[in-house]
């Protein structure tokens, strides 16, 4: 029995609750407690009316039988008879009960509503805190709908007692969590935010986590409670440890409000007020320095609250990300604790650093604890003490200590713990590619990670290596010479084959002048792992010997003999079977020719984000803050990442690309949109060519059967422009780099740059076949009145594009005088004897030869009345052909060439821009707004030039684009 | 904010639930279950925090009792673990040397404490002495309630009112009865707290440092 029974006990209960727990078995127990049910079940409808006394012991009856796991169905209608009794003991109880079985049974809402109410009107404190209470722990929308204008009035009255109003404030912080759209902000808000100066400390410790929310939501309304919060956190944070009296814990003074004080901050930036923000780094130096005394109590206690106030003043430091000084301070503090014999604050230190070391000030401070993290995730006892060290590990990783990290985590992972593994992968894969100096480093770290922990190396970490080595030519020798070695050892992992097969199969020839790397021996070895695999990496490798047999002529025969055997020519999976088999057949019928066309290396893959980030950023979720800051310093620090310049789709284009660096952003774009031979296991389109090609009939006519070329008609005049040259057109209204066609012979991409009235555009033609171009001419014209507006001069061009090649183009273009039509490119060639002639339009159009103009609201306006004669305005009002998702939208209409203007128009959905069109006689200033309705998907779009063909030449091309 | 609290035995058995944000029943139980489980694997020396779903957990262990809660990613961790010892002072406090017992046969009393503490998953008041004085008061107030209105003389009257009286008149008497209570109510809670002087000079000393 307890020491103690205050109030009323009931013996009942007491009794009950003795028998329960002397049940000897759970049978015992369910037998028990169903016998109680049925008692309670029969009393409550007995005709008998029950006395509130026996009401109350049956309710809490109910109640301890849910708390033992059981579910309760019955009793809401006895409680809330309860509630509205007006004895304290039956009351409180039956609020219990409703707070703690909440049922949405409306009929009994209302009730107990009603009962609320009656409580909240009584002027008696006890009882309108216990209808508070309720209300916060129930916090439905029916209770909101209830009173939520009634508990702001109870909270800001002049008379309410001091616990009345701490009940009221965080019960209306409950509600407005719950249903935010009922409590509406009014006249009361003011006077909330003064309760930070209310002389009762539990008032203000209530209060500020009700102003807490409401300012994160509503910062410029509460932003009073900045300067509040400020001087009362100066005055705890000076007071004498006794000066609270009951609200100092353990000789720190009121370490709960500080800790709200502290948070209520870290919804604002620094203050901007002087005197307040001296007064702010004045309390934050406080805290620190007090972490520097000797502890005034050995009670872990005193230094929990000492340190918990410490920690948020830190994470308050970390959000202003502006006081070097104080964040070196703060990273000291951690560093001290990264060595505490305290686990709690070791863990806490570690997650804290975390966040530190993304600030620019910082980072090097956190850099300096390297040795003792490194120690942390090696010793510690708590995995999730090693999990926080691993994470910061990760998280101040940067150029010069990623060898130093990555070696260690790779370490740790051979014991790591089976739950964090995957992510450690991840991890690991990350920092070795963004970090790589030299990329036998990473191939060597990426092996590593497979040797190691290849049950968690996903595919995004193989392919990711495997796109590497292909998109860097320095590193395949050495790649083929380590997986060589990999593969040497007698149990290797899955995925080490398949990087294995994919990269012998590629660069084999590299390290095969060395006899102990003959073909024969790369093969073998390679063979020697077929059997353990898995179907698709059998598939995987299948495709590694057809390529070997291109590769190293000598090994034909013996591969030959290996596709021609009954498990491979007959497997019962249909994807071997039938790779066994079309292999065979192709290696059998084709010429070396075709079959070094067919298995040519493959081309470089599309610089994209590291497929790799993207997974752990959706494992980790938001509380990540690493992931984001490595994808922003991507640009700059992904090193692999720079050969962004390289096109994909022939290595050709890619060696004149990089010879003419550009900002390749848009390029990417395009590029990984366009078709792209994937790895070998996708041959199969492959082979169908190859084999149309390599067939005795004319390959012109199959080349013919392409439905583009035959409509080309084979005639010495330029051809009409194709129909989808407007098309094409449109692509470039926005951007200037991108490809511009594409069939299966030929691609043309483009490069342009304007300043002022003049342009200059690369053209790259490239020769996707093996078969060189012949008689390859050019010719750039402008028809009609074209001639007179826009001069456009080019070089000629080669004669002969080799097979796989990529020549290059330079036109000059001067802008005389604003032009609506397009200058017309005429291609001919001769390709195995077909003449081929195609048109097309070169994306010159008037908005290239804008200037960006930057305008304040009222000049704008002004402009815009000035142009107001209605043909300077074009206007249309169209349908959204694209999403209407704004960053697009922006970035389209800076691609425009105008400047994009912020805070202009009054309407924040809308867009407005300024530019001014440089030509050689003029300059023709334009306006423009888009109103985009999301609703409708639709857009209005309104120029307003100078010249009134601009306007409307300006309207049609932008209409297309949206 | 919190978003719950549990107490279970280092049986497994869960002794007191306290949730802030609104979930199924099926819910509760399974990350009770789920909970449970994770922390009492747990060795002695290991950290009180851990990562949960996106949520951290704070627990401490007192005497054969876990006390564990559940606070979003920006709470503070060692503030959370003093919410906790608080609130075993408050019971012990309460109880005078509070055991697993006391919590398993006074639950309801468990239950109010916490309320008075903390509200919604924030701390309502922090200082002991207001806590306890609350719930005292209530207590003190039950033993009130029974001496001044005795319950079986307003039943047989309500069940008499119902039968022949109009209840107009009924109203009247009930007005009546729950006025003068209110009265000796506020009567009595004035008498009970006389520091509630104190309090507001020591608010006012705090202002003027």
């Amino acid at each position: 029995m307890p020491a103690v029974s205050k109030g009323d006990g009931m013996r009942g209960l007491a009794v009950f609750i003795s028998d329960i727990r002397n049940c000897k078995s759970k049978e015992a127990e369910i037998k028990r407690i169903n016998k109680e049910l049925a008692n309670i079940r029969s009393k409550f409808k007995g005709d008998k009316a029950l006395d509130g006394y026996s009401k109350k012991k049956y309710v809490c009856k109910l109640l301890f039988i849910f708390l033992l796991g059981h579910d309760i169905d019955f009793g809401h209608m006895e409680a809330v008879n309860l509630l509205s009794s007006n004895k304290y003991t039956e009351k409180q109880i039956g609020y219990l009960f409703i707070s703690v079985l909440v049922n949405s049974n409306s009929e009994l809402i209302r009730l107990i509503n009603n009962a609320i109410k009656n409580d909240l009107s009584s002027r008696n404190p006890t009882f309108m805190c216990l209808a508070l209470h309720c209300i916060a722990n129930v916090g439905s929308r029916e209770m909101a709908e209830a009173f939520a204008s009634e508990i702001p009035r109870i909270l800001v009255a002049g008379d309410t007692m001091d616990s009345v109003k701490q009940s009221a404030a965080l019960c209306l912080l409950r509600l407005y969590k719950t249903s935010p759209d009922l409590v509406l902000m009014g006249e009361w808000t003011s006077r909330v935010v003064h309760l930070l100066n209310d002389q009762h400390m539990g008032v203000v410790t209530a209060a500020i986590s009700l102003i807490t929310c409401l300012s994160q939501k509503n910062p410029d309304e509460f932003k009073t409670c900045v300067s509040l919060a400020v001087s009362r956190l100066s005055r705890i944070v000076s007071s004498a440890s006794t000066d609270l009296q009951d609200y100092t814990y353990y000789f720190v003074p009121a370490p709960w409000l500080s800790c709200k004080l502290l948070r209520l901050l870290q919804c604002y930036p620094p203050p901007e007020d002087g005197a307040v923000k001296g007064r702010l780094v004045e309390c934050l130096e406080t805290i620190l320095n007090k972490a520097q005394e000797p502890p005034k109590s050995k009670k872990v206690q005193h230094s929990n609250a000492k340190n918990a106030i410490l920690f948020e003043a830190i994470s308050l430091i970390i959000h202003y990300d502006s006081e070097p000084n104080l964040l070196v301070r703060a990273c000291n503090q951690l560093g001290q604790f990264l060595q505490h014999r305290e686990t709690n604050l070791r863990y806490l230190a570690l997650e804290s650093m975390c966040t530190l070391a993304s600030s620019e000030f910082s980072h090097e401070a956190v850099k300096t604890h390297i040795e003792t993290v490194i120690n942390a995730l090696k010793t510690e006892r708590d995995v999730s003490v090693r999990q926080r060290a691993a994470d910061l590990l990760y998280a101040m990783c940067d150029r010069s200590n990623a060898k130093q990290i990555v070696a260690e985590m790779l370490s740790y992972l051979e014991t790591a713990d089976y739950s964090i593994r995957e992510e450690m992968v991840l991890k690991v894969a990350i920092l070795a590619e963004k970090y790589a100096i030299d990329y036998s480093w990473y191939v060597d770290t990426i092996l590593n990670l497979i040797r190691i922990a290849g049950d968690y190396v996903s595919e995004e970490v193989w392919y990711r290596v495997i796109q590497i080595v292909i998109n860097r030519d320095d590193v395949q020798g050495y790649a083929a010479k380590t997986v060589f070695e990999a593969l040497q050892a007698p149990a290797c992992h899955e995925n080490m084959v398949k990087v294995g097969g994919y990269i012998l199969g590629e660069f084999g020839n590299l390290i095969a002048g060395d006899p102990r790397s003959s073909p024969l021996v790369q093969f073998n070895l390679l063979h020697s792992k077929f059997h353990l695999c898995s179907v698709p990496t059998r598939a995987l490798l299948l495709s590694a010997y057809i390529k070997f047999i291109n590769l190293f002529p000598e090994t034909k025969a013996t591969i030959q003999e290996v596709l021609r055997c009954d498990s491979q020519i007959r497997n019962s999976d249909v994807e071997l079977q039938q790779r066994a088999v079309e292999y065979l057949k192709l290696s059998s019928i084709a010429s070396t020719d075709v079959l070094a066309t067919v298995l040519e290396e493959m081309p470089p893959f599309p610089e994209r984000e590291s497929s790799i980030l993207a997974k752990l950023k959706k494992k980790k979720g938001p509380g990540a803050v690493s992931v984001t800051d490595l994808e922003d310093n991507k640009r700059e620090g992904g090193e692999l990442n720079g050969g962004g310049d390289r096109g994909p789709d022939t290595s050709a284009m890619a060696a004149s690309n990089a010879s003419t660096p550009s900002p390749s952003a848009d390029l990417l774009g395009i590029r990984s949109a366009a078709p792209i031979g994937a790895a070998p296991t996708s041959a199969g389109s492959l082979l169908v060519d190859v084999f149309s090609e390599a067939g005795p009939a004319a390959p012109s006519a199959a080349v013919n059967d392409d439905g583009f070329l035959s409509s080309a008609p084979p005639s010495e005049d330029p051809a009409a422009p194709l129909s989808e040259a407007d098309d094409l057109l449109n692509k470039f209204v926005c951007k200037n780099n991108g490809v511009l066609f594409e069939n299966q012979l030929l691609q043309i991409g483009i490069k342009s740059e304007y300043r002022q009235n003049l342009g200059r555009m690369y053209l790259f033609y490239g020769n996707k076949t093996s078969v060189p171009f012949a008689s390859f001419s050019t010719t750039v014209s402008c028809p009609g009145e074209l001639q007179s507006q826009l001069n456009v001069q080019s070089k000629p061009v080669e004669p002969v594009v080799e097979g796989g090649a990529q020549i290059q183009q330079v036109l000059n273009i001067e802008c005389l005088t604003d032009f609506s039509e397009a200058p017309l490119l005429n291609i001919k060639f001769r390709y195995g004897g077909a003449l081929q002639n195609l048109t097309l339009k070169l994306p010159v159009t008037i908005n290239k030869f804008f200037q960006p103009t930057e305008m304040a609201s009222n000049d704008f306006f002004q402009r815009w009345k000035q142009l107001s004669q209605p043909q300077q305005e074009a206007q249309k009002i169209f349908k959204a052909n694209h999403g209407m998702d704004t960053e697009v939208l922006k970035a389209k209409l800076l691609g425009l060439g105008m400047a994009l203007l912020d805070n202009v128009d009054p309407n924040p959905e809308n867009y407005v821009c300024a530019g001014v069109i440089q030509t050689k006689g003029q300059q023709v200033g334009c306006l423009l707004r888009l109103e985009p309705n999301a609703q409708a998907q639709m857009y209005r779009l309104t120029l307003r030039c100078s010249k009134d063909s601009v306007s409307r030449r300006l309207c049609e091309l932008l209409a297309e684009q949206f | 904010m919190m978003q719950f609290m549990l107490l279970f035995s280092r049986q497994g058995k869960l002794r007191l639930q306290k949730w802030y944000v609104p979930l199924s029943d099926k819910e509760k139980k399974k990350i009770t279950r789920e909970l449970v489980q994770t922390v009492l694997a747990r060795k002695p020396k290991m950290c009180s925090f851990l990562e949960w779903r996106d949520l951290k957990i704070v627990y401490k262990r007192y005497a054969s009792l876990y006390f564990c809660c559940a606070i979003e990613d920006q709470d503070n961790e060692l503030i959370t673990l003093e919410i906790i010892h608080r609130y075993v002072e408050l019971l012990d406090k309460y109880f005078g040397s509070v055991c697993e017992l006391d919590i398993i046969f006074n639950f309801e009393k468990a239950y109010f404490i916490l309320d008075e503490f903390l509200l919604g998953g924030e701390a309502q008041e922090t200082s002991k002495k207001n806590v306890l004085k609350a719930i005292e008061q209530a207590d003190l107030l039950q033993e009130l309630c029974a001496f001044l209105s005795p319950s079986p003389v307003m039943s047989t009257l309500m069940c008499l009112c119902t039968d022949w009286l109009p209840s107009l008149l009924l109203l009247l008497l009930l007005l009546l009865l729950s006025t003068l209570h209110a009265e000796l109510l506020s009567a009595w809670h004035l008498f009970l707290c006389p520091e509630h002087l104190t309090l507001s000079l020591f608010g006012g000393g705090g202002q003027s440092t």
